[in-house]
């Protein structure tokens, strides 16, 4: 409750005196959020670093578990002291945020950085009316009246496309469909005009038009506003034509990184190409056999040392079991990925050569016991084309 | 879109599974209105295929599917199951046809009782039919589960906590396949699962259906995996069908305009393909309690003329094998600009 008194408008924010315009708007180095638990520490991410320029979009890509979620929410500092062991460095318009309490990233949620959450009806108070849930951070952050701020909503709602928003600002969000819902979110999160959005599985629970609607207003208003993005998803297809860059996540590390076109037709790290060759293609016949990525991610408690990908991996060699790849960077700028074997290389071809002569790979002995008929599946799977 | 019709249905005695005109309608309270989950929707499946049933959440494809196997019953139609309608029967005769018809759901983990052993939840069925003696029923249980790529020795004592959502769906699968049922009716089995997963799971159906010769009902709003798993596509909206036929064809070249719409919709993981060029579809599913007139998806179709409002479409054979409910489908190559619908604002009705 306590520091609405302190509340300033954006231009005289001493704490953000107009902060220069070149250089990197957020720069995140060698982050790490572990967990304490019963069982052990979980190393949801460890070690991430990359830098985000103005006005561009970085695509997160991973599957459950691999600390996406945890990711974007260490930066936006969401995350509960208890039990949370953090480290590394966060530069936010070349300050350092990753140490600042509640109290003081207050000032920076809503009108620096916002976020866009995966389950809209979740994420927006039930008993409050939309309009309210809206002109809540504009009062909170700017200095303007209340009749001023209603005016700002409603314009607001407007542009997220709407229909009649002088109507929907008197309603409850229980009143809106699912996809409305995600536009008052994202209404909310672009109320004092941030210069980063997070959007964390934004269309996760909506249907495939509606995704395709959310998305195009999340790019417009993005381009509108040249304002940064970090886009969290599960769905390569979701972040293939929209991200400039795109960081692939697994089992808490950033296995690869690069420019997205980069990333979908020149991968280096088998794990990309196998997460790319999952997916059902739409322009496949039907009863296409899927290509498997046979086992699943390693647990984040005392991760197996060496590659974390290596007990699927078709590649793996004795070396990946034993030694972690640091991130390697590849021939294009921006490029790079964690893989003493890559994918489309000399190195690569024979590793993959040798486990196919071999039947197994060398990770397959050390694939957790109960998994072992999985992690043997990986194998047949493999081979690149 | 959208059509009553029985137009596309192959005779009775080829099918295993035929539903006609069913109509599922949910009352709301004593206020009158009611809830038109599902208007009079013919579906059949001939043993041995996958029928693929896709469409935006709300269009019914749950229900139709749930109607068939009478949970809950219909409000009105026919379900010839194996030649028997499944409406008619009651009491005991229904539940004797059940073990012939299983179902796979989407949360696995919620989908399987915690506090019961693997061992005992795979093999309850078999217990409750009093298949086998004891040491039979076992050794199918270990079976079904090998056969799923679970180790039954692992797996037999332990509970669902001790296992990830894809190996409970392994394991739901287990469970089903093993009253040796005809139908199995997977109700998006792959949606709460990653991407990798996803694929081994998709796999492992298709390897269970040509192990154990089953036919299956596979729901989903993913139109590749749809695509994917499927010998007919059957697509649905807001409680009808718009378009039945083989998944190649359909998707190569959609006949309904709401086909189209879908098609369209799809993230594609090439970087080439700029989403912002597509002309996707505006607007939102109209309410089911109070459906448009005529052709229930006229309220967003680009292609609307006045008779879509006064005449509801009839599922009927468009092309050779094609069948879709529209009076006005889409030429072969035709593309639509759906940002351009007529009555896209009228369609923005909350539900």
């Amino acid at each position: 409750m306590s520091p609405r008194r302190q509340r300033k408008s954006l231009d005289t924010d001493e704490r953000f005196p107009s902060a220069p315009l070149e250089g990197a708007l957020l720069e995140v180095t060698d982050i790490k959020t572990h967990f304490r638990s019963p069982r052990g520490l979980v190393r949801a991410v460890d070690g991430v670093s990359f830098s985000l320029e103005r006005g561009r979009t970085l695509g997160i890509v991973g599957e459950s578990g691999s600390g996406k979620t945890v990711l974007s929410r260490s930066i936006m500092g969401l995350l509960p002291k208890k039990n949370v062991i953090r480290d590394g460095s966060i530069r936010f318009e070349n300050r350092e945020i990753g140490n600042l309490g509640p109290d003081e990233m207050r000032n920076i949620w809503g009108s620096q950085m916002a976020m866009v959450f995966q389950d809209p009806m979740t994420a927006l108070n039930p008993v409050m009316r939309v309009g309210k849930q809206i002109t809540e951070s504009l009062l909170y952050h700017l200095d303007i009246s209340k009749s001023y701020a209603e005016e700002l909503a409603l314009a607001l709602l407007a542009s997220v496309g709407i229909p009649e928003p002088q109507r929907r600002l008197r309603e409850y969000p229980h009143q809106l469909s699912g996809g409305m819902r995600q536009r008052v979110m994202i209404a909310i999160a672009l109320a004092c005009g941030p210069k980063l959005l997070f959007a964390d599985e934004p269309t996760t629970a909506l249907d495939v038009t509606v995704q395709a609607q959310i998305l195009d207003l999340l790019q417009a208003q993005q381009s509108e506003r040249f304002m940064a993005m970090i886009l969290v998803t599960h769905d390569l297809g979701v972040v293939a034509g929209r991200a400039d860059d795109i960081a692939v996540m697994y089992a808490g590390k950033v296995v690869e990184k690069g420019p997205a076109r980069v990333l979908f037709t020149d991968m280096k790290m088998p794990y990309t190409e196998a997460l790319l060759q999952s997916i059902p293609k739409i322009d496949d016949k039907s009863h296409t056999r899927l290509r498997v990525i046979g086992g699943r991610p390693p647990a984040l408690i005392n991760p197996p040392p060496g590659c974390r990908f290596a007990a699927r991996c078709p590649y793996a060699q004795p070396k990946c079991v034993e030694e972690e790849p640091p991130l390697l960077p590849a021939s294009t700028p921006g490029h790079e990925f964690r893989c003493w074997f890559p994918v489309g290389t000399p190195e690569g071809q024979a590793a993959l050569e040798r486990n196919a002569a071999a039947g197994t790979t060398a990770a397959v002995e050390a694939a957790v016991a109960g998994d072992g008929a999985n992690a043997a599946a990986a194998v047949p799977s493999g081979g690149s084309d | 879109m959208a059509g009553s019709g029985t137009a596309h249905l192959r005779p009775a005695e080829e099918t295993l599974l035929r539903v006609e005109d069913l109509v599922v309608e949910f009352p709301i309270g004593k206020s009158g209105l009611k809830v038109n989950a599902v208007s009079k929707v013919s579906v059949d499946i001939k043993e041995g295929e996958t029928l693929g049933l896709v469409g935006e959440s709300g269009c019914g494809k749950s229900t139709l599917a749930r109607a068939a196997i009478q949970l809950p019953r219909p409000t009105s139609g026919k379900v010839l199951f194996e030649g028997e309608d499944l409406t008619e029967l009651k009491g005991e005769a229904l539940r004797r046809v059940r073990p012939r018809m299983q179902m796979i759901f989407q949360d696995p983990i919620s989908s399987l009782n915690p506090r019961r052993k693997i061992g005992d939840l795979v093999g309850e069925g078999l217990q409750i039919w009093g298949m086998g003696d004891k040491e039979s029923r076992n050794k199918k249980v270990d079976e079904v589960l090998d056969a799923v790529g679970i180790d039954p020795d692992a797996a037999r004592g332990r509970r669902p906590h001790e296992f990830s959502g894809g190996q409970c769906q392994r394991i739901s699968i287990a469970r089903a396949v093993v009253t040796e049922p005809k139908l199995i009716i997977c109700d998006e089995p792959v949606s709460a699962l990653d991407v990798s997963v996803q694929a081994q799971i998709i796999n492992l159906l298709q390897d269970m259906k040509d192990r154990y010769g089953l036919t299956l009902i596979f729901i989903a709003h993913d139109l590749a995996v749809v695509k994917n798993v499927s010998d007919k596509v059957a697509v649905m909206y807001l409680g009808k069908l718009c378009e039945f036929g083989p998944p190649d064809e359909m998707y190569e070249d959609p006949v309904h305009p709401y086909t189209a719409a879908l098609l369209t919709a799809i993230p594609v993981p090439d970087p080439d393909v700029r989403p912002e060029d597509r002309k996707i579809l505006k607007g939102e599913i109209p309410s089911p309690i109070s459906p448009p007139s005529g052709c229930r998806f006229r309220t967003r179709c680009p292609k609307y003329q006045d008779k879509c409002a006064e005449e509801e479409p009839e599922v009927r054979e468009v092309r050779p094998g094609r069948f879709a409910a529209c009076h006005f489908p889409l030429e072969p190559g035709e593309e639509l600009d759906f940002s351009r619908s007529p009555a896209a604002a009228e369609a923005a009705t909350p539900i």
